[in-house]
Parts: structure tokens; C-alpha cells; sequence
């Protein structure tokens, strides 16, 4: 099967990534195509080769090899049936994430694109990132990636200490990582991202600073920092639960995120969001959408969607998992066209929670204009400018709310999930004061 | 060992009297069928007597005065009283005697669990003595001094009463307290020296006590065995013999006391009476002298124990009486009834009940807070002595002040809401009421009187604006092995007490009583008491301070800033911890399969935030008030 469209599309996009980026947002000029009906995709490659101790995602160990034609087919045909259940004519972004998708054939990658751009329009500057591990990704394979249309890449380097990586279950050491960064780096200048963990037990500052700063010498434009949450159902939970390993210290990981994200400041990355820092513009365009509460299409076991199935004529937003196994969610494709396991109609009210707590993750925060896209009679100022308590966090420094919008300081980024606390209720109050609630049996 | 009872004054007015209760454990045990045994009839179960289809009613008046005796059993706790009741009713065929019966007078679970008599239960005794029937009343008193009011009133329905003490523990605080209520209402006294059957009795020891403590002649004293039923019978003739038929008259008109009552869901206030004049039947109209109130009787009986209906009650008896009453704040203990357009000088002595220990009730949860409201409601109906105020809380939210007659009436109210009304609260810690005579002119004017009565302390008014405060003071009697006679009188001064006389009472026991300030001794000074003997480490302070912190610290969840717990004594911070800012909260990862979670947890989150309540501008959930409380019980 010859696929000459995405892959010299692939090449494109690649070369004009390299040239100019585009500012992080999905507001960008819409071309024509109204945000109902453009969408990002998000493809979930569920297979890894092994167990990471940390990590509670939805990934299967294969036994017996993967029948990767079989799964291929399965995700074209539901990126298929999504697309056209979403009525979606633009597709701004694609993710491949999973899983290990880097343990995914380019041919497979090459696949979906090109199933995407049969049926919708995806510009040859989409954001098409995918998820790479450093062991499964050598240099040669990362070009296949490329010609396949992959213009970004994201390493999961986690660390650069061996030993930490060891307890994390990862299966590549710290020169393997920086090898594949720089050989990610070649490909794909200024496209691609590195994820760095803080907070592992038994971690120290100064010695996770230095790795950090290392880091800075070898990276490029994009980073994430990800303080390790542990997991109910890992090996390190359990291991932390027989106290094996010491308990990761949340002091410490806080000291850790305060002065990484200094540090990082210093060097010249902005922080656009609680965990993503970037310079030079090469913000991720496809993570953006999720905090600016854009659509998404979820294709492959597991994935999440939250889009308006325009195609089967409705008009309220749905947040959608598909089935979780990947035999079963197979098995729904070839039966339905989609695995869709689960529907939730978000009604207005969820909506915009969804968009105050995905919008406040992000620096520029929650814009007048934006908040107008979602909810046009009530303003910002109308739900938060007269109570008590927003005021209070605002005299504390945690919350600014002004001409722009409304948004977390930089310490109130921090420990947003508390000011969501106060201000989550307080769109609920001010909303049903404006349309109570209908009355059970009333 | 350590006992403590006595009777308390304030400015010259009796007040409350404190006293302590031993645990008794008795199992509760399914009530027998009682019997009526004079007439010879039976009743199946409980309260059925006075349903339809029954059989003709008694004639009362069979019974002229000098027939009669009204007596009382008092006695210190667990020193027997409820038992020889027991035997009493038995040998008077009142109760059935081959059904093992327990305690019969003792009605409710609280009563029987621990052992103490709550609510007085009357009982009608027939019994024949010499050829001739008697009627005897077996006026029942609640066994705590927390109710000495009702023994008092009790006490004053009686001519005689049964004084009984254990022939092992000999005179106890409460035998003294007991003793002097009677001897004020100038009764006679047969003291009765019970559990002769115990390998340690020493029923001599305790007839020496009685004549040093009481000046009674040891002959006078019966010894028994109320478990044994050993000599019972000679208390029945003493009471025959040595008590003195009410002086009461028929002719006149009716005048009847009102020494207790009980709230019957069915049938209203069930009022117990003892008729000094006259004579009482339904369809009379009846009037009480305190809220001049008028009634019509439906219907008239005596307690066998159960309410026994009868044709009329007569000067000199002693039964019960419906009128239509609806709770029974309207028929207050002491109270007097007299016929419309009869009216009567009403009895002397009542007062109405007066709380003295007042603490803070509040629902553990305040979705909760109309449930316990209707509990509060229901109970207070059957305990008139319990006041209620709505009082908040900034920390416990909306709930009660609650006044009580003292701690044991406290810890029975908190036990009956739990036990019959599946309720759990939160009491704070009881405080006693102060008076205040106001020197500010413009608070008098707000209070609209000089002298004023504080039961909240968050309502203390300013030094500054009074004159004179008044607290409450008991006289306590504490009886002790003489070898700790020191430590306790050490104790009694630390804790303002005035000591107003010291006694052997036997070669080595002494009696000691002090005139106590109610507030030095409302809530552990019995703990302290004990602890003298038992070796307690004196000084907990630190400790308790330390833990209580360290338990703030640990339900208190973090917040955006820091928060001192500090414990003090005065201005003296004697412990502290601390509960960090949050310097990061936030979820790392959230991406598009992350939000459903994410929001979720969120939203659960906020609705945890809105149970908690902010103090200043710190949230505290409710359960941590509730762990503090606990720690502090517990101690």
C-alpha cells in the first residue's frame, strides 16, 4: 500500500514547523470552518513492551505480538465514524499517544492521517505530535515517523538518573534518552518536548535541580515537568504502601515544582500552563485545545472524546470513552464502526466548570472573549467580580481578575485546584440564582 | 469508696444538690405481668389497666386514713432500695413472686443499666397485718441528688421513710444527704441495715454509724437481706407500726400534691398525686394553684404499679390523676390541685424546677438538627426540670442550651435521646449559671432588671458594668478512709470550698462537709476525688493540651496559609502545632482524558468545602470539633 498524500504532506508540515510557528491557539483564524466544526484527534495506541511502576494509564503488555493490521484498520475506521459523527471538517491537531505508540509502525501513523484527511481538511501545518519512548525510538525509526507526518515529538525522558529510572520501571537509561533527544532534535528542530518527573521518592532537591539544568543544555524548545502522583494499583503504590520505598515527600516535590519552574523562568521558557513550558512560541497546539475546552475526538481503546455530535443531529457537547480492552473495543469497531463505550451530554453548566478549570491551568487563563464563546449573558464579572471570597484570594495574590480575564498569579497557579474550590461553587450559585434549578417533582 | 452528696444553698435558697452515681449493672429484663393481689384480679402487660372491658373498678373508700401509711425508701446508690421494693411488692402480692422480678419500679433501659432510679415510680400496696388490711404507699424517689428536689417533693407525701444502707459500705455521702431531706420533713425514719447475706457485712459497725451520725437507737435498726427476702417482712410491720397515718382530713375540700408526673403519648400528662384534704373523682373540675389552669378529671386510680383505675381517691392517698394536661410542664412537681370554686392555701414548698448545670447540645451533623429537635421536643415532654434555649455556635452551628438539674440528669437526657431516639449530639462542656448584679445603668435598663442570671458563658457581661457576681454553692459531704483526709482537704481548698464540719464517723472513716462553689465541682472534681487514691498524675495539662493540638492538626485540612494551633491555660500557650500552606495543589497532568476525572474530584471536593465551617478565615470540618470534644471526655 503506497501512501504518497500524508507522507509527502508529512514533510511539509515538517519543514514549515521548522520555518515559523504558530501562537498557541485554537482561536486562530478559523479558515472558513466555524470551532463547531473543527476538532483535535487524539489516537491512544494501548501496548507497551513493558509495565512502567508509576504508571495507571490504560496500556497492555501483548503477549502474543500485536496484530497491528487488525488494530490499524479498527482505528481508521473509528477516526472514520467519529469524524463524521462529530460532522468535523477540520481536523487543527493530532496526538498519538498511548501506550508506547512509538511502538507503532510509521505505516500505521501514515494510516491515520491519511484517513483523516480523506474525510476532513487537515492544513499541512496541523500539530501532529507523537508520544516517544527512548529505547523503542531510534534515530532511523523517528525519520519513518517524520515521512509518515509526524511533525512533533514528545519523549518520555523522565529522568536522568539511572537509578530513579530503574524504580520507575523504565526501560532506557539516561544516555539512551538524551541520544534519542538529540536525534529528535535533528528531525524535528524545535519541535520537540521532553517530560522530566519530580517528586519520586527519595528524591533531593539539588540533585533533581541538577538534572534540570542539564536538561536546559540538551533540550529544546518545549518541556514538562510532572510531579509523580502515586497510583492506587502500581507497583510503586504498593511498594510505598510495604514501605520498600520511602513515600515521595509533597514538601519537598512543591520545593522542587517552586523552583524548577523559577529556573525555568530564568532560562527563558514560558510557563503556559501548570506543567508545560515553552519557548519561542512552540507551545503544543493539541494540549491547548484541552484547556481552552476545544473539541477533541477520541480514537482507539480508552481514548476520551468531548465533541457535539453535529452528524447525528444534536447539539449539546459529549464527553465519550471508548471501551477500555483493546480485544473488546476491536471487536466494537468491526461490529459498529466505534467502540464508544460511554456517552455523558455535558449540559451548559458543566461545560463552562470544564472551562474554568481547564482555562486557569493555562498563564493568559480565562480571556473575556474566550468566556463569550461559551456563555454569553453572564460575564466574568458578573459570576465572580462581587463575591467575597474570589475578593479575598485576589488580596492574597493567588487570582487576578481585570480588563483581560481572569486568571491565576504565578502562585496561584500553584495551588489552583484550592482556588477552584472557591470558585467552582460559586459559578454554580451564580447560576442558579439566574435559572434555578427545576424542582423535583415541581 | 469516695462519695460525695450534699444539699446547696444560694443566698439562703436551697438549690442544687450534687452527688454521684455508682454503676449498677443490672440486665434489663423482659417486665412481668404484674398482679393486682389484694383483689385478686390479674392484668396482662403494661399500662392495660385502664382499658376498656375491666372488671369493677376498686372502691377506695374502704380505706379510712388510719389504715394508711405513705412511706418512702431512700438510700445511697446501689445500697439495695430498688431491690427491697422488689420485695416489697412480692410479699404484698403486688408482683408476681416465682417470676424472679428485678427491679419493677425502674421502668426505663437507662434506669436499669445503671442501676439508678430516674423518673419515682409509685406503687399501692395491700397487705394484711393482724387481721386488719392496711393500704400502704410506696412512694419510690429517684436515688441521685441530682433529684433531690423530687425526693424532696416525694418526701413530702410521705410520713415515714425506709432508710436503707449497705451492711458492707456502711453510711455513704448520700445516706447522710438522704437522711437530712427526711428529718427536715420531720419523718420518721426506720433505718434499714440491707445485704446481711454478704460475707463482709458488718451490720454492727454500720448500727454504731447510724447511732453517732443520726442519733437513732441501734435497736431501732432492721437488718435484712432484700435479696434474700430475710427479715423483710418485719420492715412491712415496721412500717405498720412506727409510721404514723397521714393527718389529713376528708371533709375537707380537695387538696392534692403533685409529686410527679409522667407524659403518656396516649392518654397526656399522667399527674401523681397524694390528696392531704378531701377527695378527687372524674369529672371533677380541678384547678393547679401555680398556673391556675382548669381541668376536667377523666380519670382517677392508684399505681399497682401500673395505673389501676378507681372509683375515687381519698384524703391520705396516694394514686394518679388525668386531666387533660398536655405536657407536663403543667403539672409541675409540687404543685398543688383543688377543686373549682374550692380554693385551697396550696402546699408549701414548690418551687419549680431549677436547672443547674447548663451545657451546649448540638447535632453532630446539622442536616441532623430537626431530627434531634424533635427528639429534644419529645423527651422534654416526660422531664419538665430540663430547660431549652436555641443558642449557635460558631463552631458547632445551630443547636440548644440546655439546663439540667445536674450532671447525672445531663448524662440520662444525653443517653435517652440516644437510646430511644437513635440520636448522636455533640455536649459541650457543662457550666453552672452565675448572677450578676448590674452596675451600668444602661444594661439595667436593657436587661430591665438589676440582678440577672448568666446559664451562657459567651454571654458574660464586662466586669466593668457589675456590681457583685453570684455563683451557686453546694454543701457537700465526702466520707473517706481518715488516711486521705489530708490530701482531699487540700483538694476542697484548691477549690474554693469552705469546710463546715469534720466528724468521725467510726474509728477510721470521716465525714467531712465543705460548702463548695457549684462550679469548682460540676465537672471532675469527683474525678478528682478518686484520683487522689488511685495515684493519677495530678498535672495532665501539658498532655492534654499537646494531643488536642495534634488532633486539630490532623483533621484540620491544609489550607492556602498557615494555621497555629495554640493551647493555653490563661495567656500561657502551653502547647502548639502547626498546619502548613499549601505550597502545591494542583493536578500535574490534565489532558483530554484526565478532565472527566479531574472535575469529579473536584466537584466532590466543593461539596466537602461546603460542610466545613470557616472560623475567621479557616475551614474546619465539623468531625474535628467532635475528636477535640472526644479527647477532652475521654480524659
Amino acid at each position: 500500500m503506497v501512501l504518497p498524500g500524508p507522507r509527502a504532506r508529512g514533510l511539509v508540515a515538517a519543514a514549515r514547523a521548522a520555518q515559523g510557528r504558530r501562537v498557541g491557539s485554537a482561536e486562530g483564524s478559523p479558515r472558513g470552518d466555524p470551532a463547531s466544526r473543527r476538532a483535535a484527534l487524539y489516537v491512544h495506541w494501548p501496548y507497551c513492551e513493558k509495565r512502567c511502576s508509576y504508571c495507571n494509564f490504560n496500556k497492555y503488555v501483548a503477549r502474543g505480538g500485536v496484530d497491528e493490521a487488525a488494530l490499524r484498520r479498527c482505528l481508521v475506521t473509528e477516526a472514520h465514524t467519529l469524524l463524521a459523527l462529530g460532522g468535523v471538517h477540520r481536523v487543527d491537531s493530532v496526538f498519538f499517544g498511548g501506550g508506547t505508540p512509538s511502538l507503532a509502525s510509521p505505516h500505521t501513523v501514515a494510516a491515520l492521517l491519511e484517513a483523516v484527511a480523506q474525510v476532513a481538511h487537515l492544513p499541512a501545518d496541523s500539530e501532529v505530535t507523537l508520544e516517544v519512548n527512548p529505547t523503542s525510538a531510534p534515530g532511523s525509526r523517528l525519520a519513518e515517523f517524520g515521512a509518515a507526518g509526524v511533525n512533533r515529538l514528545s519523549i518520555g525522558l523522565q529522568s536522568l538518573d539511572d537509578a530513579e529510572l530503574q524504580l520507575l520501571g523504565r526501560t532506557h537509561s539516561a544516555r539512551d534518552a538524551l541520544r534519542t533527544l538529540a536525534a529528535a532534535r535533528r528531525l524535528f528542530p524545535g519541535r520537540v518536548s521532553v517530560d522530566l518527573m519530580l517528586g519520586l521518592p527519595g528524591q533531593q532537591l539539588g540533585p533533581w535541580l541538577g538534572q534540570l539544568r542539564e536538561l536546559l543544555r540538551h533540550c529544546d524548545d518545549h518541556l514538562s515537568l510532572y510531579q509523580l502522583s502515586l497510583e492506587r494499583g502500581t507497583a510503586l503504590f504498593a511498594q510505598v504502601q510495604r514501605g520498600a520505598v520511602p513515600a515521595p515527600d509533597p514538601e519537598l516535590a512543591a520545593e522542587m515544582y517552586a523552583e524548577g519552574r523559577a529556573l525555568l523562568r530564568t532560562a527563558g521558557f514560558r510557563q503556559y500552563e501548570v506543567s508545560n513550558f515553552a519557548r519561542r512560541g512552540a507551545l503544543s497546539t493539541h494540549n491547548w485545545t484541552y484547556w481552552q475546552c476545544g473539541q477533541y475526538l477520541g480514537v482507539g481503546p480508552g481514548a476520551h472524546g468531548r465533541f457535539v455530535p453535529h452528524g447525528a443531529g444534536c447539539h449539546t457537547r459529549e464527553a465519550r470513552i471508548q471501551t477500555l480492552e483493546p480485544d473488546n473495543w476491536m471487536r466494537e469497531v468491526i461490529q459498529f464502526g466505534h467502540g464508544t463505550r460511554k456517552r455523558v451530554p455535558l449540559d451548559e453548566l458543566e461545560l463552562l466548570e470544564e472551562v474554568l478549570a481547564m482555562g486557569l491551568r493555562t498563564d493568559v487563563g480565562i480571556t473575556h472573549q474566550h468566556w463569550r464563546q461559551f456563555e454569553s449573558q453572564l460575564t466574568l464579572w458578573d459570576v465572580f467580580g462581587a463575591s467575597e471570597e474570589v475578593k479575598r484570594l485576589q488580596e492574597q495574590g493567588l487570582l487576578l481578575l481585570d480588563h483581560r480575564g481572569l486568571r491565576c498569579s504565578w502562585e496561584g497557579l500553584a495551588v489552583l485546584d484550592s482556588l477552584l474550590l472557591t470558585l467552582l461553587p460559586r459559578l454554580q450559585e451564580v447560576w442558579w440564582q439566574r435559572s434555578p434549578p427545576p424542582v423535583p417533582g415541581g | 469508696m469516695w462519695t460525695l452528696a450534699g444539699r446547696g444553698c444560694r443566698r439562703g435558697r436551697v438549690l442544687l444538690p450534687w452527688g454521684t452515681g455508682a454503676a449498677r449493672s443490672e440486665l434489663p429484663r423482659p417486665r412481668p405481668a404484674p398482679s393486682f393481689g389484694a383483689a385478686a384480679e390479674c392484668w396482662a402487660g403494661d399500662r392495660l389497666c385502664s382499658s376498656a372491658g375491666r372488671k369493677e373498678k376498686p372502691d377506695m373508700s374502704k380505706f379510712p386514713v388510719e389504715d394508711i401509711r405513705n412511706f418512702s425508701i431512700i438510700a445511697h446508690v446501689d445500697h439495695g432500695k430498688s431491690t427491697l421494693a422488689d420485695r416489697l411488692l412480692e410479699l404484698t402480692g403486688t408482683i408476681d413472686k416465682t417470676k424472679n422480678n428485678k427491679q419493677v419500679l425502674d421502668k426505663l433501659q437507662v434506669e436499669r443499666e445503671r442501676g439508678i432510679t430516674v423518673k419515682a415510680q409509685t406503687a399501692s400496696l395491700f397487705y394484711n397485718f393482724e387481721g386488719k388490711q392496711y393500704l400502704l404507699n410506696l412512694i419510690d424517689t429517684p436515688g441521685h441528688v441530682d433529684f433531690s428536689y423530687e425526693v424532696s417533693r416525694s418526701l413530702s407525701a410521705c410520713q415515714g421513710v425506709l432508710l436503707v444502707i449497705d451492711a458492707n459500705e456502711g453510711i455513704q455521702a448520700q445516706t447522710v444527704a438522704n437522711f437530712f431531706l427526711a428529718f427536715e420533713a420531720q419523718l420518721s425514719v426506720i433505718p434499714v441495715i440491707n445485704k446481711i447475706d454478704l460475707k463482709n457485712a458488718d451490720p454492727e459497725m454500720v448500727e454504731k454509724q447510724i447511732e453517732k451520725v443520726f442519733d437513732i437507737p441501734r435497736n431501732e435498726c432492721i437488718k435484712i437481706s432484700a435479696k434474700l427476702g430475710t427479715n423483710v417482712e418485719s420492715v412491712l410491720q415496721a412500717v405498720i407500726e412506727r409510721i404514723p397515718p397521714p393527718k389529713v382530713h376528708r371533709k375537707n375540700p380537695l387538696r392534692a400534691l403533685v409529686f410527679d408526673s409522667i407524659f403518656d403519648q396516649y392518654r397526656g400528662v399522667i399527674a401523681n398525686v397524694a390528696l392531704f384534704d378531701g377527695m378527687v373523682s372524674k369529672g371533677d373540675k380541678i384547678v393547679s394553684a401555680h398556673t391556675q389552669k382548669t381541668y376536667e378529671v377523666n380519670e382517677v386510680g392508684v399505681l399497682n404499679p401500673n395505673e389501676q383505675p378507681t372509683l375515687k381517691l381519698y384524703a391520705g392517698q396516694v394514686g394518679y390523676l388525668i386531666a387533660g394536661m398536655k405536657d407536663v410542664t403543667e403539672a409541675q412537681i409540687g404543685d398543688t390541685l383543688y377543686l373549682h370554686n374550692h380554693p385551697v392555701e396550696p402546699l408549701p414548698g414548690f418551687k419549680s424546677a431549677k436547672p443547674m448545670v447548663f451545657a451546649g447540645m448540638y447535632p453532630t451533623d446539622q442536616s441532623e438538627y430537626n431530627n434531634l429537635k424533635s427528639a429534644i421536643e419529645k423527651l422534654t415532654l416526660n422531664d419538665s426540670s430540663v430547660t431549652v434555649h436555641r443558642d449557635s455556635s460558631l463552631a458547632l452551628g445551630a443547636g440548644w442550651r440546655l439546663g439540667f438539674l445536674g450532671l447525672l440528669h445531663m448524662e440520662v437526657f444525653n443517653q435517652r435521646l440516644e437510646q430511644e431516639y437513635n440520636t448522636s449530639v455533640i455536649l459541650t462542656t457543662p457550666t453552672v449559671p452565675y448572677k450578676a448584679i448590674l452596675s451600668s445603668a444602661k444594661l439595667i435598663k436593657e436587661y430591665r432588671e438589676k440582678e440577672i442570671t448568666i446559664i451562657n458563658p459567651a454571654q458574660f457581661p464586662d466586669k466593668s458594668k457589675v456590681a457583685e457576681y453570684l455563683e451557686p454553692v453546694v454543701l457537700g459531704t465526702i466520707i473517706t478512709p481518715d488516711e486521705y483526709t489530708g490530701k482531699i482537704m487540700a483538694l476542697c481548698q484548691a477549690r474554693r470550698a469552705v469546710q463546715k464540719h469534720l466528724m468521725f464517723i467510726d474509728q477510721n472513716r470521716v465525714m467531712l462537709k465543705y460548702l463548695f462553689p457549684l462550679n469548682e465541682i460540676v465537672v471532675d472534681f469527683y474525678d478528682s476525688l478518686k484520683s487522689l487514691s488511685s495515684g493519677y498524675a495530678r498535672e495532665k495539662a501539658y498532655s492534654v493540651g499537646k494531643t488536642i493540638c495534634e488532633r486539630l492538626k490532623d483533621s484540620l485540612p491544609r489550607q492556602l496559609f498557615e494555621i497555629a494551633i495554640q493551647a493555653a491555660i490563661g495567656s500561657k500557650i502551653i502547647a502548639r502545632e502547626t498546619v502548613k500552606a499549601y505550597k502545591k495543589n494542583v493536578l500535574a497532568k490534565c489532558y483530554g482524558g484526565d478532565i472527566t476525572r479531574k472535575m469529579k474530584l473536584l466537584k466532590r471536593q466543593a461539596e466537602g468545602k461546603k460542610k466545613l465551617r470557616k472560623i475567621g478565615n479557616i475551614e474546619v470540618p465539623k468531625d474535628a470539633f467532635i475528636k477535640v470534644l472526644k479527647t477532652q471526655s475521654n480524659k
